[in-house]
């Protein structure tokens, strides 16, 4: 498949074909296909429990399918360190670290100068505003620093593809505002592939330019819904928006609905 | 008016937070001390029961006149220092391969289970034995002793390093090598070095026991000798200076604990 040209690097297009997953007895994923491509933002969006972090997990290749395979169109480009970077929900910064330490343990086991480590680490430290906290350790940040910490680490191994499972969740709303500002002037300055899992659906409809509903577990592609308009122009109020954030909440409310039932009577 | 009726909320969230207090640490103890030298004095507290504390003070001073403090303490703190170094060394390696390995872990952990439960004095015969009557042995009951409680602390610690910043690790393409030094050890430190303390004072108190049997130097030689002649104050002072040494490692301990865990504080 051609990777997509629009002059700017680190573009892969990733292929899920019949993903199916089970833990013992328990059937997670069902039948999963999917395509992103370079430089899209795929939402994905589900009742808890179907098998959303799953998914991302065998997409990072954190843990094998099944059946069924994930594959990794063209060559990763050789600027990327790691194609596939993740940002958890819980940060998982080392505490005994400091940020730039942090950061720079993503960096360590590639071969690049000290020089050069030190440059990526200033730049991906200014572009989440964090220069200031360079040397503070992950206790005395706040939630949202924490998360942009986490964000400047994955930067700086250049992904070909961030894979984000409910980044923002952990934080309050403010903030995961704030920060969802910042993810998308990150993706407008410089657009990147992402698949990024929430149950917010808000939050799946001004950063997806897919959005994948999942059914309950075990987890299959109920419904891929397309937005058009661009990232950048998601701010205020949408009528349209508006109406995609309901037509998924009436599909998800059914799912829920069934998924709750099912576990009352076993 | 409303204002008349006005009162402070009465505030009730103190307590249950420990507060540094020095001064009463001290006036505990000097207190302590007085009341038992006042009772020795006054023949309330008999001195065949307990001797007064100026006279254990004494025998304290005697001991430093002679020059017998420095060959005791030299003496026992050589085989301590031996002891526990090798045994917490060896203790944390070990328990290392058992937290990382699956197949050392089913191989030895059952084994220091079963070796840890036994109380390493009822080998001493064994060790001298095996190491001699001389330093030998009395080095290998404390290396021993101390080994398990450290091998336990640390596999433990291992298994309580938080799987999300291993899971991390692997997603950033970090080799096993790095993981480990990066992420696991610092991990498991703080319980290692709680580990250490509670190996430090088994250290000493099979110091004592190991001394006991067949040394001629040692603050454990110097407190039998005392037991068996009635020299209570003597004894009072070797387990006064024994205490001391606890206090001094637990002190260390405390320091390494600043210093690798400053990120907790
Ligand atoms: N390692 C595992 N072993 C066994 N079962 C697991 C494991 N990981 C997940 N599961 C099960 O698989 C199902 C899907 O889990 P997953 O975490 O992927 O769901 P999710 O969609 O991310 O849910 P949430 O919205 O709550 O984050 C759940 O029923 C979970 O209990
Ligand atoms: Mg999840």
């Amino acid at each position: 498949m051609a990777v997509l040209s629009i002059g700017i690097f680190y573009y892969m297009d990733l292929q899920l074909k019949n993903i199916t997953h089970s833990y013992g007895e328990i059937d997670v994923l069902g039948n999963i296909d999917l395509t992103v491509n370079g430089g899209e933002i795929v939402c994905i969006v589900g009742p808890s429990g179907c098998g959303k972090s799953t998914l991302l997990r065998l997409i990072g290749g954190l843990e094998r399918p099944v059946s069924g395979e994930v594959l990794l169109l063209g060559e990763p480009p050789k600027e990327s360190l790691n194609p596939l970077t993740y940002i958890f929900q819980d940060f998982a910064l080392l505490p005994w670290r400091t940020v730039e330490g942090n950061v720079s343990l993503a960096l360590e086991d590639h071969s690049i100068s000290k020089l050069e480590s030190r440059e990526i680490i200033n730049d991906v430290l200014s572009r989440t505003h964090l220069s200031d906290f360079r040397k503070a350790l992950p206790r005395q940040l706040s939630g949202g620093m924490k998360q942009r910490v986490a964000i400047a680490r994955a930067l700086a191994v250049r992904p070909a593809v961030m894979l984000m499972d409910e980044p923002l969740s952990a934080l309050d709303s403010q903030t995961r505002e704030l920060l969802m500002d910042d993810l998308i002037d990150l993706w407008m300055r410089e657009s990147f592939t992402a698949v990024y899992v929430t149950h917010n659906l808000h939050e799946a409809v001004r950063f997806g330019h897919r959005i994948v509903v999942l059914s309950r577990r075990p987890g299959r592609v109920r419904e891929v819904v397309k937005i058009d308009r661009p990232l950048g122009d998601r701010g205020d109020a949408n009528a349209d928006l508006e109406e995609v954030q309901q037509h998924l909440w009436s599909l998800m409310r059914d799912e829920a609905r069934a998924a709750d039932r099912e576990l009352l009577h076993g | 008016m409303v204002n008349d009726r006005a009162r402070p909320v009465p505030f009730r969230g103190g307590g249950f937070k420990h507060k540094p207090a020095v001064a009463v640490s001290l006036l505990v103890f000097v207190v302590l001390i007085l009341f038992w030298e006042v009772g020795s004095r006054t023949g309330f507290i008999s001195n065949l029961v307990l001797p007064a504390p100026s006279e254990a003070f004494t025998a304290l001073l005697q001991l430093i006149e002679t020059d017998m403090l420095w060959k005791h303490l030299s003496a026992s703190l050589q085989r301590l220092i031996l002891g526990w170094t090798f045994g917490t060394l060896f203790g944390v390696c070990v328990g290392l391969l058992i937290g990382l390995f699956s197949i050392v872990r089913a191989g030895l952990s059952p084994l220091v289970s079963a070796i840890f439960a036994i109380p390493k004095i009822a080998m001493l015969p064994l060790f001298i034995i095996w190491f001699g009557i001389g330093e030998g042995s009395k080095v290998a009951t404390i290396l021993f002793g101390t080994f398990f409680p450290t091998v336990i602390a640390t596999y433990g610690g291992v298994d309580n390093v938080d799987r999300t910043l291993i899971r991390m690790g692997q997603s950033f393409g970090l080799s096993w090598l790095s993981i480990v030094r990066k992420i696991i050890i610092p991990g498991a430190l703080p319980a290692i070095l709680s580990g250490f303390r509670i190996s430090a004072s088994i250290g000493i108190i099979l110091l004592v026991a190991a001394e006991m049997i067949g040394a001629e130097f040692g603050i454990g030689a110097y407190i039998l000798l005392a037991g068996s002649l009635m020299a209570t104050d003597q004894l009072i002072a070797g387990v006064s200076i024994l205490s001391l040494m606890g206090l001094t490692m637990a002190w260390l301990i405390g320091k390494a604990e600043n210093y690798f865990l400053k990120w907790r504080m």
